[in-house]
């Protein structure tokens, strides 16, 4: 499976079990990064429409609070929308958000389109979720309607399912 | 492993209502709030579940637990603090309903002196909440609220179910009444 989006055929969404394309993306004016970096450990991709969204209850910012529970499964986390580099970082900087998030921006919904998740109609990514696994597989995925935020439960569980951590032994919980 | 299609995902309630949680009523239905302090939306539905509460006592039985975005609320976890530290006083509800009523003004100043007025020991408080005694205390809410889906701040959840519909008082009237319809 390239991952790579063929003319006649509609693109479908990553599924479990299929190899995730491998990008770089820029997260700043003068860096990039992308899934490379998280060989080793599991990666989460969180692709969403855009930038401001204008309640309290933001995907980003959701995610950003929940980050120490991330990193107790070592996962990386990466947001992705076809904003410009200076439109996420004046978002970030707005809802504390400190993990990359990752311009999609030239040639604009590339690597959306890679994953199966750009809205062609809108311009947009999907509100899509991918949890690699440490050797750049995709072990879960789900896209979510856009007005609705997934929250974070999806994520964890699939983390649990990588990690071998069963429910009895959740941390925290 | 699988891609799950969101739309036949429910979210429900991951942690049952317990002797740890900050209830009030005792009525058949369960109505769970997961909020923040210093977000405006929460602020919002404080009144509304005042009226409800008032409306439907012998229906619901309330419960607030703790979901503080700190990175974009910066003194919600503090608040959240102070209510615990009030809730070991016996205090919890008149703290949680101070802090509602003067959410714009939260800082750590006005959060002591809120402590004063409801007659509280505020250096007493003050160095629990600084030494962070409490703080595992609302992350378990916080943790718990996410394992179950909570996405933002206000979420509610009727009989361990995530109510995802408004919470405009008529919307919530309309949820619980169903809910205690069903349980009859």
């Amino acid at each position: 499976m390239s991952g790579s989006v063929s003319q006649s055929v509609p693109p479908t969404v990553l599924q479990a079990g299929q190899r995730a394309p491998d990008f770089e993306l820029p997260d700043a004016p003068d860096h990039r990064t992308g899934t490379t970096q998280f060989r080793g450990r599991p990666a989460v991709l969180a692709f969403y429409p855009a930038d401001w969204s204008p309640v309290c209850g933001d995907q980003m910012a959701l995610y950003q609070a929940v980050m120490p529970e991330f990193e107790r499964y070592n996962a990386g986390v990466l947001g992705i929308s076809v904003d410009n580099v200076w439109s996420h970082r004046a978002f970030a900087e707005d809802r504390g958000i400190t993990f990359p998030l990752l311009a999609d921006f030239e040639p604009k919904g590339e690597v959306a389109r890679q994953y199966g998740v750009y809205d062609e109609q809108s311009g947009v990514c999907q509100r899509a979720l991918f949890v690699l696994d440490g050797e750049g597989m995709v072990a879960w995925s789900q896209v979510a309607p856009s007005g609705i935020n997934p929250g974070a439960d999806g994520i964890l569980n699939a983390l649990d399912g990588l990690t071998g951590i069963d429910s009895g032994r959740r941390p925290v919980l | 492993m699988t891609t799950t299609p969101f739309q036949v995902t429910v979210a429900r309630l991951v942690v049952p209502v317990g002797p740890d949680d900050h209830t009030l009523s005792d009525g058949q239905v369960s109505l769970v709030e997961y909020g923040d302090y210093q977000c405006p939306y929460c602020g919002m539905a404080h009144t509304i579940v005042q009226d409800l509460l008032r409306l439907r006592h012998e229906t619901v039985r309330y419960t607030y637990r703790h979901f503080p975005l700190t990175n974009v609320h910066p003194y919600a976890d503090l608040a959240a603090e102070v209510a615990e530290a009030a809730a070991a006083r016996g205090k919890f509800w008149p703290v949680h309903n101070w802090l509602f009523e003067h959410q714009r003004s939260i800082n750590p100043r006005q959060l002591m002196v809120g402590v004063e007025r409801l007659g509280l020991p505020s250096e007493e408080i003050a160095g629990e909440v600084g030494a962070h005694v409490l703080l595992d205390r609302v992350r378990r809410d916080f943790v718990g609220g996410v394992r179950s889906g909570v996405n933002g701040t206000p979420t509610f959840f009727i009989n361990g179910i995530r109510h995802d519909g408004g919470y405009a008082l008529e919307e919530l009237l309309e949820a619980v009444d169903e809910a205690a319809e069903a349980t009859v």
